[in-house]
């Protein structure tokens, strides 16, 4: 052999290359996702379930396949709008797209098709001389003019090559057809000399198996570089029904086909035993049957065959085997892995040992404790499993209690103190809670004072508490600016404690630039819960100088590089902007008159019907697992702990409607609106309604009052054909003489969360506490979902014949757009003060508006409603002082009072 | 006529720098892009640097002459987005024969000149086929992943197309480059081989991808080892990498293709990373320094420069490349 011949192996690629090299071992091709092998399967994609369908893919991956064959062959399918629809969709999931494809079918176009999607090198599966060779010369040169290796069949003219001899027969005369004619590259040729079942009981069958291993041998001695492939459950076939025994053929014929040299085939890998794992009796019986020892194998393997029918115990017992090891060990894996079954009765048996009970808590508790740190900090446990642990730590620490307080000198040490708000005006409380609970598994004394907190108090309490570090939280916007309040009275009163900043809406950059200039002590921003621990346990250190001055410089130098970044963006007037608007056609735009309009109060809705509205993959953020639903379930990290958190979440929900522990109410209106000077939305608003329900219809009186939804532009400078947006534009101007409307609602799951949410914490349980809120959250938002389909389709009715999944719901690919304040599209807060007057919402339905505009009960939403089909989503950006002018003369409010509702939008 | 495969064998070549860049000198105003013969024409046609062949020719054969006086022995046509497709943005689709065959020729002129008055050093001009603005495997479209805005037939009817053009115009060697999407190279290359199969001719192809940023990956994705599996079957005369880059985030990329490829190799990176103003600032001094790194371990056969480079930086880069040995391939056996 040449040296250069040293590189003619077999290179496939999907994301990443795959070298099948002769030091490589067996390559494991993934069989699941082709529709004549997997039941499962054909039924996804008949369904349209490509989701799933793409989760088969991935556990394939996930599984081992180091390639993954892809099969749409069946009647009743079109495969090859299923090949190129599952292909594409694979190629944007990077984890799947990894690895080559086999594109396998017997149709030529499906694979034809499925090769004008494939960047990567795949395997054609497959060709043959069945057509005769005009055809298969014809394939050939197609396969290698889009880059592919080619399985070919041992299959002629005549038929399926099924002796030693046709089997080298065919694929010598392919491979020369192959390698002189079209001159196709030996090594991406790979043959499938075909497996056919064994113990099938008929004489000519007896050398199926032999025949394939001699014929394998054969073609690697003989036709260079090439490979050989196959399908190796056929083997077993016969045997259907006896996992037992076909596991261990499938894996004995593997061994013995590998060692003839088949260097990659489809194999599912739960249908193989490992073949030392064999029992030997069985292993006897069935080499025989594939090394034709004798002439009666077949008979003598039938009759094993049924003293071994398959039986897989799982083993109960073993589940409790932790129950026998030594105390510490016990509580440390009680808390590890947050069960509370057992934690009473082991911290009994340790106080009895001990000398006094808080040694307890000290000891056994606290090593438990540092375990779940540890993990936690290096990455091995998940943020719901410490909210486990918390749980049964607080269980075992409220058992000791009165032990600890009988013996009157007992008290605990902690490692610091520290307070925990959510600013004033804010009522979000899920994300300070977790941290709060995290803190306090790291043996930190928590001084929460909650929601809504006014600055005085938490200086007061800092200052009369003693307080280690303070911790401030929010959600909404103007909370930002309540912080920065904050830390202004914090210098004022010379407070020396460092800040930490955490909360959706804050961020580095806020707090670097907005908040850390004005303190002097440290000021950390902390995304997720997990860096919690480490910054406080920094923070506190006795040697804290050099972590306090390197925060203090990072910050620093992120506030420069934030601040240069700025200047760069161009913006235009406000004038310019309005000039620029999105245009839509009114003449010919669909408008539809609502059905009914007015306003309307649902009380007492039946919560149960949101389950199917509900988006989860925002539940699993707030817990910091990052990921989509359902995909997350799966997810390699983080899918364990998803999956166990979601059953916990179900479970709590079941709770919910059985015992219907939440209200939810909504009201919402559609009134005739239209823009006038250009960005303010005039709506009429006919109060009939409350005449309605007095049931003095004779005495209708139309008396309807005037009022103005103010909508913000977007002016950052746009490429050019692209319009500066603002709400108003999605509603028809007056003077276009079109009558156009608009809608808006409030919508709440959040009556009787409060209450829950005590009695968990009353029974030390923060982990279903905080579950409780956020799922709370989730249903208002599935009923804002819910209630916008109803609006669509029935009410407003400009959509009736609209039929969406769940799923387009979550993607928000219906017509219309409900924006709420207080987010991208219409940042300003003060507009829910303008819905609150027009829906009565606080008489209607009971939500109020605090200081800072959140509303309350927390898990409520609010928002307009726009049904023009071009109405979109968008996020308005920065605007700058002439808008913030004209904005405030519009609201007739002060330009200082403008600028601290609009401030995180104000271009600097 | 002299070949570039015989030259390629005798020294390292050197590709020309950025057509953009030194266009960007000119200033062409929306009525220099249209000249006479657009004059009327109802779309905006500002920016359309290949229809400057034919409104501007002298600007585009300045260009490449100036290549040449630097010491480039291969000048990139000016076809960047020289498809259909790409052209669709300013509806001239029907004029993407013309473009390319006018500038095949502007660029074979020049290069006659230069070859007439040296035959010592013979000139090469590379039909320069871009990536277009479309991509095969990816959705423009997060929430619709299986959607694509373009198929690899159209793809591969619209590169047939400029491929032909740029032959007929007399180019010498077939260039594509800046691929962020293996799949829409590939259909390049399935048209190429049509093209060289129907007419029964053997054209030199010189394939180049594009390493998006640190992650070492192409836009679609794929590894360094990948992309090179991915487009290995056809016979190319050379692989490489060129643009997102400089010279120095480039160069591990380049070992990696180096190590692994049969074929002879090529870089023409851009002068350095933009720096906050999105300009290229890299010196020609500079920037000769790296390339002199890529020639002392033997990793190039072809090189050039992309974004940001001028005939500054190619002839600090030709001066250097004279000093060094090609590197050398395993032949195929």
């Amino acid at each position: 052999m040449a040296e250069s011949d040293c590189k003619k192996y077999l290179a496939l690629s999907g994301l990443e290359p795959l070298v099948v090299t002769p030091e490589s071992n067996f390559i494991n091709v993934g069989e699941r996702t082709n529709v004549t092998g997997s039941r499962k399967f054909l039924r996804l994609i008949k369904e349209e379930k490509y989701d799933e369908a793409l989760d088969v893919a991935r556990d394939q991956v996930e599984g081992g396949a180091q390639i993954l064959d892809v099969n749409m062959d069946e009647g009743m399918l079109d495969g090859e709008y299923a090949m190129v629809k599952f292909l594409n969709l694979i190629a944007s999931e990077p984890d799947i797209a990894r690895i080559p494809l086999m594109i396998d079918s017997s149709k030529w176009h499906i694979i034809e098709a499925g090769l004008q999607v494939a960047q990567g090198k795949c395997v054609v599966n497959s060709i043959s001389l069945k057509e005769g060779e005009t055809e298969f010369k014809r394939q050939a040169k197609l396969v290698k003019r889009y880059g592919a290796a080619v399985i070919v069949m041992a299959f002629d003219e005549v038929g399926q090559a099924d002796t030693y001899q046709r089997r080298i027969d065919i694929c010598k005369r392919s491979y020369d057809i192959l390698v002189n004619e079209i001159h196709f590259p030996p090594q991406d040729i790979i043959f499938d000399p075909n497996i056919f079942p064994v113990a099938t009981g008929m004489d000519e069958h007896r050398l199926n198996a032999l025949d394939f291993f001699k014929a394998t041998k054969w073609i690697r001695e003989n036709l260079p570089y090439a490979n050989v492939s196959g399908g190796v459950s056929n083997v077993s076939f016969s045997f259907r029904g006896n996992t037992v025994v076909r596991e261990a053929i499938n894996s004995a014929f593997l061994y013995h086909a590998i060692q003839h040299g088949m260097n990659l085939g489809i194999v599912n890998p739960t249908m193989l035993e490992v073949y030392d794992e064999i029992p030997k009796d069985l292993l006897k019986h069935v080499e025989d049957v594939l090394l034709d020892k004798s002439d009666d194998a077949t008979e003598r393997l039938l009759d094993f065959a049924e003293t071994v029918k398959g039986d897989k115990k799982e083993d109960i017992t073993k589940v409790l085997e932790w129950r026998e090891k030594p105390l510490q060990e016990r509580i440390t894996h009680s808390l590890v892995k947050g069960i509370d079954a057992f934690i009473i009765e082991d911290v009994e048996e340790a106080r009895l040992a001990s000398n006094k009970p808080i040694e307890v808590i000290e000891g056994h508790l606290m090593i438990g404790m540092n375990v779940v740190g540890d993990l936690f900090g290096s990455g091995k446990m998940f943020l719901p499993q410490v909210v486990k642990s918390a749980r049964v730590m607080k269980k075992a620490v409220a058992y000791l209690q009165p032990f600890i307080e009988a013996e009157k000198d007992g008290k605990q040490e902690f490692a610091g103190k520290i307070l925990m708000a959510t600013v004033k005006g804010d009522v979000h409380d899920i994300g300070k809670n977790i941290v709060s609970v995290v803190l306090g598994c790291n043996n930190y004394e928590i001084v929460d004072l909650g929601v809504m907190v006014p600055p005085e108090k938490i200086i007061q309490t800092a200052v009369e508490e003693k307080v280690d570090i303070i911790g401030l939280s929010g959600l909404i916007t103007p909370s930002l600016d309540e912080m920065v309040y904050l830390s202004k009275s914090m210098e004022k009163e010379n407070l020396d404690i460092p800040l930490i900043i955490g909360g959706a809406t804050t961020s580095k950059a806020h707090t670097s630039v907005k908040i850390a200039p004005n303190y002097n002590n440290s000021v950390v921003h902390i995304n997720d819960a997990s860096r919690a621990v480490t910054v406080v346990g920094e923070l506190l250190k006795k040697d804290n100088k050099i972590y306090k001055s390197q925060i203090r410089e990072e910050y620093d130098k992120f506030r420069e590089q934030f601040l240069k970044r700025g200047k760069r963006k161009e913006y235009l007037s406000i004038e310019d902007a309005r000039k620029n608007k999105f245009k839509i056609d009114w003449r010919h735009t669909e408008i539809v008159k609502p059905k009914k309009l007015g306003i309307q109060v649902i009380e007492d809705f039946d919560i149960t019907k949101l389950e199917d509205f509900i988006d989860w993959s925002p539940f699993f953020r707030s817990w910091d697992l990052h990921g989509k639903f359902p995909d997350i379930l799966k997810d390699e990290v983080v899918g364990k702990q998803a999956t166990e958190l979601f059953e916990d979440a179900k479970q709590l929900l079941k709770r919910i409607f059985d015992e219907k522990l939440l209200k939810a109410k909504a009201v919402f209106g559609l009134f005739p609106a239209n823009t006038v000077h250009v960005d303010d939305i005039e709506l009429l608003v006919n109060n009939r309604h409350a005449k309605l329900d007095s049931a003095s219809h004779s005495e209708l009186e139309d008396y309807q009052s005037t009022f103005k939804f103010l909508t913000l532009r977007q002016q950052l400078k746009k490429r050019e054909g692209k319009p500066n947006i603002a709400l108003a534009d999605f509603i028809a101007p007056k003077e276009s003489g079109i009558k156009d409307y608009i809608g808006c609602f409030c919508v709440t799951t959040g009556f009787g969360t409060e209450k829950l949410a005590k009695q968990f914490e009353a029974d030390n349980d923060d982990y279903n506490s905080i579950l409780i809120k956020a799922l709370a959250d989730r249903l208002a938002e599935a009923f804002a979902e819910y209630l916008h389909k109803e609006v669509r389709t029935k009410h407003w009715a400009y959509a009736s014949d609209e039929n969406l999944s769940n799923d387009e719901l979550i993607k928000e690919s219906y017509k219309g757009i409900r924006p709420a304040p207080g987010y991208p599209a219409c940042p300003d807060h003060l507009e829910k003060k303008t819905i609150w007057k027009v829906l009565k919402v606080e008489e209607n339905i009971g939500v109020k508006l605090t200081e800072s505009l959140a509303m309350w009960p927390a898990a409520s939403v609010s928002g307009y409603y726009f049904g023009n089909p071009e109405a979109k989503y968008f996020g308005l950006g920065k605007i700058t002082e002439d808008q913030l002018k004209d904005y405030a003369k519009r609201r007739n409010i002060s330009e200082d009072e403008a600028r601290k509702w609009l401030s995180p939008n104000l271009a600097d | 006529m002299v070949n570039i495969k015989e030259e390629i064998k005798k020294r390292i070549l050197v590709l020309d720098g950025a057509m953009g860049t030194m266009l960007q000198r000119y200033n062409f105003s929306e009525e220099d892009f249209r000249g006479k013969r657009f004059k009327d024409y109802p779309t905006s046609l500002k920016g359309n640097n290949d229809l400057l062949s034919l409104t501007q020719p002298q600007a585009i054969a300045d260009i490449h002459r100036k290549y040449f006086e630097a010491g480039a022995d291969i000048v990139e046509t000016n076809t960047f987005s020289g498809t259909t497709i790409a052209m669709a943005d300013y509806n001239i689709e029907e004029l993407v024969y013309e473009l390319n065959y006018e500038s095949a020729q502007i660029a074979k002129k020049v290069a006659e000149e230069f070859t007439n008055k040296n035959s010592e050093k013979p000139r090469f001009v590379a039909g320069s086929i871009g990536p277009t603005n479309k991509t095969a495997s990816m959705s423009p479209d997060v929430n619709k992943p299986e959607y694509r805005a373009v198929t690899f037939e159209e793809l591969r009817v619209a590169y047939k197309q400029q491929v032909e053009a740029l032959i007929d115009g007399g180019v010498d060697v077939l260039l594509v480059e800046t691929i962020f999407d293996t799949l829409n190279a590939k259909a390049a290359l399935f048209g190429i081989e049509e093209v060289k199969e129907e007419r029964q001719i053997d054209i030199p192809i010189m394939v180049s991808g594009t390493i998006t940023d640190a992650s070492g990956r192409t836009l679609s994705g794929q590894t360094v080892e990948a992309f090179l599996i991915s487009i290995s079957h056809i016979p190319l005369l050379s692989i490489g990498f060129n643009c997102a880059l400089g010279a120095e985030q480039l160069k591990p990329y380049l070992q990696r293709l180096s190590n692994e490829t049969q074929f002879y190799t090529s870089a023409h990176p851009n002068a350095g990373l933009p720096n906050a103003f999105g300009e290229y600032d890299q010196s020609a001094k500079q920037m000769k320094v790296l390339i002199e790194d890529y020639l002392k371990e033997g990793l190039i056969n072809i090189i050039g420069g992309c974004c940001g480079t001028n005939p500054e930086h190619i002839k600090a880069i030709a001066e250097v490349a004279k000093n060094y040995k090609p590197r050398l391939i395993k032949e195929f056996a």
